[in-house]
C-alpha cells in the first residue's frame, strides 16, 4: 500500500488543471472566463457529493442544503463585514457544522440508504421553503436582509485578504477558484489514501464486516459527511461570489438533482468523474439553453435516457474499463482512489 | 485454575413470541477450542451474534476477560478481542485479499507493521497465490479462508467460526481443520459446524444446543455415545 | 363548532391529497423498489389529460376518473417496457433514467401545450358549514380517495391478480416456476401505479392550475410520504399521509402555509429518526 504517496494519474490530472488555469485566461474572453469560473465552482460542489456518495456510499439527496448554506453564509457575513475572507471561512464552517449535526442525527440513528436520502432531501426543501418566505424587512441578520424569493443582490465579491478595498478582477477570481479546485481535488485524494479514507471505502463495501473488525462505522460516516458538507459550502460561497447574488434556488429540488446527475454521469467511485460530469452537463446546459430548435428539457431528457441505456456505469469508469482492455502500466488498486 | 476467558450467564434472547436462546451458561478457558453443534434453529448463530454485539440479549450476561460486555456496541466488542467468521462469508467484494488483511491489521498496527502482518497471514492461511485477487471473484472455499485470515489479522483472543467447512471439498475440509488446530495454539475458538467429519478432526469439548438451550456438554467421545444427542441430532446422520 | 367541522374537513382533505399523490408511487416503489423520479410528471400528465378531455366536451368526472388513468397508465406501460425493465436492481441507473423521463415529459408537454397555466373549474360548487363556505368538491375528494384505497385493498387481498402481483414481488423466480410471467407482472404493476397517479393528477387538476413543471411540487412530498410509510404499501401510505397531512394542515391553519410545509418535512425527519424503516417497519408489519 503506497499510503501517503500520490499516484501518477492524479499528478497528471492536477497538472492539467493547473495548466488550464494558467492558460485559459490568455485565450478566452471575459465572458468565457466568467463562465469557466462558475463551472469550476460547480466542479468543487460535484466533488463534495462525489466523495460522500461515491466513496462513502452515503445517499445524500440534499447536498444542495450545504451548498445553499455556504452561499447564504457568505452573503450574510460579507454584507455585514464588508470583507470576503472571513465570509468564505464561515461559508465552509457553518455547513460543515450543520453536516456534523445532521450526520450525528442520522448515522447514530442507524439510518441508511433510501431513508437517509429522504431525510436529506427534506432538509434541503425545508431550507428552500423557509428562506423563500423571508421577504420583507423583518427578516435580516445584522445588516443583511434575506429578501426571500427575491434573493440578495449586490454582494461584496472577493477581495485581497486584509485589504477590503482591493477587489479581485475576473482573471484573479478565476485563478483563485481553480486553485481551490486543485486543492480540494488533491486534498480529497490524499484523504482517501489514509487509513481513514480506506475504512470509509470499506464501509461502503460492507458496513457490518467493518464494524466486526473494530472500526466505528458511525463516526467515519459522520466525518466524511462533514467534510462533504464543508466542501459544498465552499462551492456555495464561490457561487454567491460569482454572481454577487444568492437566491433560495440554491436549496431547490432542481439544484440538488443537478448535483446528483453530475456524479452519476461522470461515474460514481472516482474523483475525476464528478468533475467531468459537471463540466459536460454545465456546458450542455449553456449551449442548449441558447438554441431554439427544441425544448431544453426534452433534449436533456433524451440524453439521459440514451446515456443510461448505453453508458450505464458513468463516463470515467466506462472509459477506464475501455482502457483496461489494452495492455499498459499497472492498473489502479481498489482501495486507492481512482483518477 | 486460570480465570475463564468467556462466560455467559443465563444468556437469553427473545424475538416476539419465540425464545431463540434460553438460559445458556457457557464457560470458555483461554486458548480453549469448543465445538458448538446442534440442529438448524438450535440458536447457535444467534448466540454468536450476541457475543459479537450484533444482537442485544433480552436476559443474562456476557463476561469477557472479567468485563461485562453485554449489549456493548459491535465495534467495541471487536476491539476487546472477539472476532467472527460469519456463516455466509462477509467480505469486501471489491477489495483484494491483501487489502482485507491489511485493513484488519491496520486497526491496531502502524502502516508498515500492518503490511508485515498481512504478509504473515497470507502465508499462514495459504492465500499467497490469490493475494492480489479481488475477493468477489474467489471460490467459496477460498472466501472462507480469506475471512478467516482477515479475522486473524486483527489478532483477537477469541475467534468465533460459524460453519468454517461449509461448502468445501474434502481436501479443503482437512486443510481447514489443520488450520483451526494451528490457530488454536494461540487463540481460543468456538466452532459451529454441521460437518461431523470436520468436528471429529478438531474436537475436544463439545456443547450441544437444542431449541435455544444447552442440551449437553461433554467430550466428543461421550457425545457420540449419548442417546439424547443422537435423538436430537446425530440420529439424522446415522452415527459416526 | 363549525370551526371544528371545517378544520376537520381541511385536515382530512390534506391527508387525502397526500394519500392520492403517494399511492401510485407506493405501489411502484413498494412492490418493485423502483425510485420513479418521473412520478410528478405522471401527475402532471394526468392533469393535462383530464383538462384536455374536459375542454373537448367530455364529462369532467369521466375525464378525471377514466381518461386520465387510461392515458397515463398506457404511458407508464410504454415507459416500463422501453426503458425501466432494463434497469431493475440498478437503483442509480433507474434514478437517472426516470429523471430523464421526467425532463422528457416536461419538454414534450411544454412543446405541445406551451408554458401557460391550464385549468378547469372545480365541479359541485360550494356548501355552507355554519358560518363558513367550503368547496364541496374538496369534501367529495376525501370520499373518492377512500374508495380508491379500498378498491386497491380488495384487489391486492382478494383477487387473483393481486395475489399474483404480491407473489411475484416476493419471489419472481418461484412465480415464474408457477407459470406467471414476471415481465408481464412488472409491466402491469408499473402501469397500474402510473394509472393511479394519473387519476390523482386528474382529480387535483380542478384545485390547482396545471403547468408542465407542476410535478416538482409533488414528487418530493410523495416520496417522503412513501418512504416514511415503510414497506407495507397501503397501511404505510395511509399512516404516513395521516400523520403528515394532519401536522401540515394544523400548522398551516394556526400559522402560515410555509410553516405548514416545513412542519410536514420536519415531521418526516423526526419520524424516520425514531423509526428508521418507516412506520410499517415497526407497526402493522404484516399488513398490506
Amino acid at each position: 500500500m503506497r499510503a501517503g504517496r500520490i499516484a501518477p494519474g492524479f499528478i497528471v490530472t492536477a497538472a492539467i488543471m493547473v495548466g488550464v488555469a494558467l492558460g485559459v485566461p490568455r485565450v478566452v474572453d471575459e465572458f468565457g472566463l466568467l463562465q469557466l469560473t462558475v463551472f469550476a465552482a460547480m466542479c468543487i460542489l460535484a466533488l463534495s457529493l462525489g466523495v460522500v456518495w461515491g466513496y462513502g456510499g452515503i445517499l445524500c439527496f440534499g447536498q444542495s442544503a450545504f451548498f445553499g448554506l455556504g452561499a447564504y453564509a457568505y452573503a450574510v457575513t460579507a454584507v455585514n463585514l464588508g470583507e470576503s475572507t472571513v465570509a468564505v471561512l464561515v461559508a465552509i464552517a457553518l455547513p460543515a457544522a450543520f453536516a456534523a449535526l445532521l450526520g450525528y442525527f442520522m448515522f447514530y440513528g442507524r439510518l441508511s440508504d433510501v431513508y437517509l436520502g429522504v431525510i436529506t432531501l427534506s432538509v434541503t426543501l425545508i431550507f428552500f421553503n423557509l428562506v423563500n418566505s423571508t421577504a420583507g424587512d423583518a427578516y435580516r441578520i445584522g445588516k443583511a436582509r434575506l429578501n426571500g424569493f427575491n434573493g440578495m443582490p449586490s454582494l461584496p465579491t472577493l477581495n485581497v485578504p486584509g485589504d477590503p478595498g482591493r477587489l479581485l478582477d475576473p482573471t484573479e477570481t478565476f485563478y483563485v477558484v481553480m486553485a481551490l479546485l486543485v486543492l480540494v481535488y488533491l486534498g480529497l485524494h490524499a484523504l482517501l489514501a489514509t487509513r481513514f479514507g480506506r475504512v470509509v471505502v470499506a464501509i461502503r463495501e460492507n458496513e457490518t464486516r467493518c464494524e466486526l473488525l473494530g472500526y466505528d462505522v458511525r463516526l467515519h460516516k459522520l466525518l466524511i459527511f462533514t467534510v462533504g458538507g464543508g466542501i459544498a459550502g465552499l462551492a456555495g460561497s464561490l457561487f454567491a461570489n460569482w454572481g454577487a447574488f444568492v437566491s433560495p434556488t440554491v436549496f431547490s429540488l432542481g439544484m440538488t438533482s443537478q448535483i446528483i446527475i453530475w456524479v452519476i454521469v461522470g461515474g460514481l467511485g472516482t474523483l475525476l468523474g464528478p468533475i467531468i460530469g459537471c463540466l459536460i452537463m454545465q456546458y450542455l446546459a449553456t449551449t442548449l439553453g441558447t438554441q431554439q430548435i427544441a425544448n431544453t428539457s426534452l433534449i436533456f431528457g433524451a440524453i439521459f435516457l440514451a446515456f443510461v441505456l448505453l453508458v450505464p456505469r458513468g463516463l470515467v469508469p466506462s472509459l477506464v474499463a475501455l482502457g483496461a482492455r489494452f495492455p499498459g502500466p499497472a492498473r489502479s488498486r481498489r482501495l486507492e482512489p481512482g483518477p | 485454575m486460570s480465570a475463564a476467558l468467556l462466560q455467559t450467564v443465563d444468556l437469553s434472547i427473545r424475538f416476539g413470541g419465540v425464545e431463540a436462546v434460553r438460559g445458556v451458561n457457557l464457560t470458555l478457558a483461554e486458548r480453549e477450542l469448543r465445538c458448538l453443534i446442534g440442529p438448524n434453529g438450535a440458536g447457535k448463530s444467534t448466540l454468536f451474534k450476541m457475543l459479537t454485539g450484533q444482537l442485544k440479549p433480552t436476559a443474562g450476561r456476557i463476561v469477557f476477560r472479567g468485563q461485562d460486555i453485554t449489549g456493548d456496541h459491535t465495534h467495541l466488542i471487536a476491539r476487546r478481542g472477539i472476532g467472527i467468521k460469519t456463516q455466509v462469508p462477509s467480505l469486501f467484494d471489491g477489495l483484494t485479499v491483501r487489502e482485507h488483511l491489511w485493513l484488519s491489521a491496520r486497526r491496531t498496527n502502524a502502516a508498515p507493521r500492518a503490511r508485515q502482518v498481512a504478509e504473515e497471514i497470507l502465508e499462514r492461511v495459504g492465500l499467497g497465490a490469490v493475494a492480489e485477487q479481488v475477493t468477489g471473484r474467489l471460490a467459496h472455499g477460498q472466501r472462507q479462508w480469506v475471512e478467516l485470515g482477515t479475522v486473524l489479522a486483527g489478532n483477537p483472543e477469541l475467534i468465533l467460526l460459524d460453519e468454517p467447512a461449509a461448502g468445501m471439498t474434502h481436501d479443503e475440509v482437512a486443510r481447514t481443520a489443520e488450520l483451526v488446530r494451528e490457530i488454536n495454539r494461540t487463540h481460543a475458538l468456538i466452532v459451529v459446524e454441521h460437518d461431523m467429519q470436520f468436528v471429529k478432526m478438531i474436537a475436544r469439548m463439545v456443547t450441544v444446543m437444542h431449541q435455544g438451550a444447552v442440551l449437553v456438554e461433554d467430550t466428543m467421545d461421550r457425545i457420540l455415545k449419548d442417546s439424547s444427542v443422537r435423538d436430537v441430532y446425530l440420529g439424522k446422520h446415522g452415527g459416526g | 363548532m363549525d370551526l371544528a367541522a371545517v378544520l376537520t374537513l381541511e385536515i382530512l382533505n390534506g391527508i387525502a391529497s397526500l394519500a392520492l399523490i403517494s399511492i401510485g408511487l407506493a405501489i411502484i416503489f413498494g412492490m418493485m423498489r423502483v425510485i420513479n423520479l418521473a412520478h410528478g410528471e405522471f401527475l402532471m400528465l394526468g392533469g393535462y389529460a383530464a383538462i384536455v378531455a374536459t375542454n373537448h366536451g367530455v364529462n369532467i368526472w369521466f375525464s378525471m376518473l377514466v381518461v386520465a388513468p387510461v392515458v397515463v397508465g398506457i404511458i407508464g406501460v410504454i415507459a416500463e417496457r422501453a426503458i425501466i425493465r432494463f434497469l431493475y436492481g440498478r437503483m442509480i441507473d433507474t434514478l437517472l433514467a426516470t429523471w430523464g423521463l421526467s425532463l422528457f415529459f416536461i419538454g414534450a408537454v411544454t412543446t405541445i401545450f406551451g408554458n401557460t397555466v391550464a385549468g378547469i373549474g372545480a365541479p359541485l360548487g360550494s356548501i355552507a358549514v355554519g358560518r363558513y363556505t367550503i368547496s364541496l368538491y374538496r369534501v367529495v375528494l376525501i370520499g373518492i380517495t377512500a374508495i380508491i384505497l379500498a378498491v386497491i385493498f380488495v384487489v391486492l387481498r382478494r383477487t387473483r391478480l393481486g395475489l399474483i402481483a404480491r407473489a411475484t414481488m416476493e419471489n419472481p423466480d418461484m412465480a415464474a416456476a408457477l407459470g406467471v410471467s414476471p415481465a408481464r407482472v412488472y409491466a402491469t404493476t408499473f402501469g397500474v401505479g402510473a394509472a393511479l397517479t394519473g387519476v390523482a393528477g386528474g382529480l387535483l387538476a380542478p384545485i390547482s392550475g396545471i403547468l408542465p413543471t407542476v410535478g416538482a411540487a409533488y414528487v418530493a412530498k410523495a416520496f417522503i410520504t412513501v418512504i416514511s410509510g415503510g414497506t407495507a404499501i397501503l397501511a404505510g401510505t395511509v399512516a404516513a399521509s395521516g400523520l403528515f397531512g394532519s401536522v401540515g394542515q394544523l400548522l398551516t391553519y394556526f400559522t402560515t402555509p410555509v410553516i405548514g410545509e416545513a412542519g410536514l418535512l420536519a415531521a418526516a425527519i423526526l419520524l424516520l429518526r425514531l423509526l428508521p424503516h418507516g412506520i410499517t417497519g415497526k407497526f402493522f408489519r404484516r399488513s398490506l
